[in-house]
């Protein structure tokens, strides 16, 4: 395969939830073996962005490629393949509450391999050195603290050696220790096990700590492109209120609502 | 004219709700000679259900067969016939209270724990997660967790109907004094393999159902605190209800 084509390649692609649009005529390319970063104010269909990449969800209009397959046409099997070339890690990890820690990195071993036990060992261990948390392979997941949950789960999204790895706002809520480790992670493990790492998220200044491209989307679209110093000096109003987090810009403060004085002048009786 | 409208509408959705849940059941049978392989899973199951719901069926069974034997008894000696006990107990239970009652009890006890389990597991991204492992949560998480209810179901019945049986002699022999060989004999002699036979169909079909019903609304369960709980009560209320329902149907059946 082309080393050099995208990894992912999104056109024109339109999506609706409810009737209401998602994204309209979205363009993206991610390249291969670089950390891209995804960013946007909520709401605008980052989390729904990483579900039509992984076929969770199918494009209404448009196309998107990833690794080569077609996720409008592909089919369950097919489907099923790719995943197991994709690592994904969840907001708050999503670890099988019923199993322990070296049990939920060992599962997608014993679902899909007919490994001998002391392979699996050997590689659920190695993986979670990688995070740092052999030690804590015997606890439950109730035990484990946030950023130690989200380790856990980066453990076992890379015991399959996956060549994507997709961050799903891998920093929300984490300590500035925990931050700073899963920041270093995500670099780490891109680089070392040759991934392409795929990041959500709307923390700026982490995020431009580690990404290669950086994305902004809005109102559906791609609004700005580039490595985190170009977005730091574009002059664009909103990638400036992004970036600077300032309360209002293009991205109202505002939900749409109807006038203020007439609506609290009125007898509510539309309610 | 609304009303006969709404009406009109609440039938059509519980059409759809009920197609939605056969659809639902062919998939898990679907799936069922797979995940018949990894019969490991399973047992985890039955033993979820099945061992863990053992103390409260035991302890119900014992009771409604104590109520038995003292109902019978005092209703049976009006007519002189309290040798009968035996027989009236045993064709109550096994033909009836056991498949029922079991069943009510285990979509209480066993059909809340599935739903709630399977909810919490929706909300907290797990079945998600396993989609994403390229793992069908419906093939190694739903499946066994029906088939388990389907096999421990039976096994609950019948030990139900024992212990029942036991009951109503502690009471019927031992304190009110109805002789042990006829209340026994009796029994030998008027309870059949055919009434057996349909008190093993009976709870066969009220597995079926209470299992289908808890492992579908908690697979469904709006992931939410309110939607868990609402997925864990919807369980009760509907099994209740369809395990009666059917009930009747298959005694009708089997006349």
């Amino acid at each position: 395969m082309n080393q050099e084509a995208p990894i992912v390649e999104i056109r024109n692609l339109g999506y609706a939830v409810n009737g209401r649009p998602i994204f309209d005529g979205l363009d993206m390319d991610i390249p291969r073996g670089r950390v891209t970063a995804v960013m946007g104010p909520s709401g605008t269909g980052k989390t729904t962005l990483l579900r039509l990449i992984t076929g969770q969800v199918r494009p209404f209009t448009g196309s998107i490629q990833v690794a080569g397959e077609d996720m409008r046409t592909l089919k369950r099997a097919g489907l099923y393949v790719l995943r197991r070339r994709m690592g994904m890690l969840f907001q708050n990890g999503a670890l099988l509450t019923d199993y322990s820690v070296f049990e939920n990195v060992a599962f997608p071993l014993r679902e899909h391999t007919d490994l001998p036990e002391r392979l699996i060992r050997q590689l659920v261990l190695t993986k979670l050195q990688a995070v740092g948390l052999r030690g804590a392979a015997e606890l439950m997941p109730a035990e484990l603290s946030g950023g130690m949950s989200r380790r856990v789960a980066l453990a076992r999204a890379i015991v399959m050696d996956p060549e994507i790895l997709i961050y799903d706002e891998p920093f929300v809520g984490l300590d500035p220790i925990s931050l700073g480790v899963i920041l270093r992670l995500i670099r780490r493990l891109n680089d070392t096990l040759g991934l392409t790492s795929i990041v959500v998220s709307h923390d700026v200044k982490e995020i431009s700590t580690v990404a290669d491209d950086l994305f902004l989307l809005s109102g559906g679209k791609v609004v700005a492109r580039g490595t985190p110093e170009e977005l730091k000096s574009s002059t664009s109003d909103i990638v400036r209120q992004f970036v600077g987090g300032l309360p209002d810009g293009p991205v109202a403060f505002h939900y749409p609502a109807p006038d203020y004085f007439g609506e609290l002048l009125s007898r509510g009786e539309d309610f | 004219m609304i009303i006969i409208k709404e009406l009109w509408q609440s039938l059509i959705e519980a059409l759809e709700g009920l197609g939605a849940v056969v659809r639902f059941l062919l998939r898990l049978l679907a799936f069922t000679p797979s995940a018949l392989l990894r019969f490991d899973l399973i047992v985890q199951q039955v033993f979820n259900s099945g061992a863990l719901s053992l103390v409260i069926i035991m302890l119900s069974g014992l009771f409604v067969g104590m109520v038995l034997g003292l109902q019978g008894f005092q209703l049976l000696q009006r007519f002189g016939s309290e040798q009968s006990l035996g027989v009236a107990a045993a064709i109550g239970l096994v033909k009836e209270l056991g498949p029922v009652v079991t069943a009510l009890l285990f979509a209480g006890r066993a059909g809340t724990a599935l739903a709630s389990e399977l909810g919490l597991m929706r909300a907290t991204d797990q079945l998600s997660a396993m989609e994403m492992m390229a793992v069908d949560p419906i093939k190694r998480v739903v499946v066994p967790r029906f088939l388990g209810g389907v096999i421990a179901m039976p096994l609950l019945a019948a030990i139900f109907s024992l212990i029942g049986v036991y009951g109503a002699q502690l009471i019927g022999v031992q304190i009110m004094g109805v002789d042990a060989g006829s209340f026994w004999s009796q029994m030998r002699a008027g309870v059949g393999l055919g009434d057996i036979n349909e008190g093993i169909v009976k709870s066969c079909i009220f597995g079926v159902a209470c299992s289908l019903i808890a492992v579908y609304e908690g697979y469904y369960a709006v992931p939410t605190a309110a939607g868990v709980g609402s997925a864990t009560t919807r369980t009760v209320v509907t099994s209740a209800v369809v395990v009666l329902f059917l009930d009747y149907l298959l005694t009708a059946a089997f006349l």
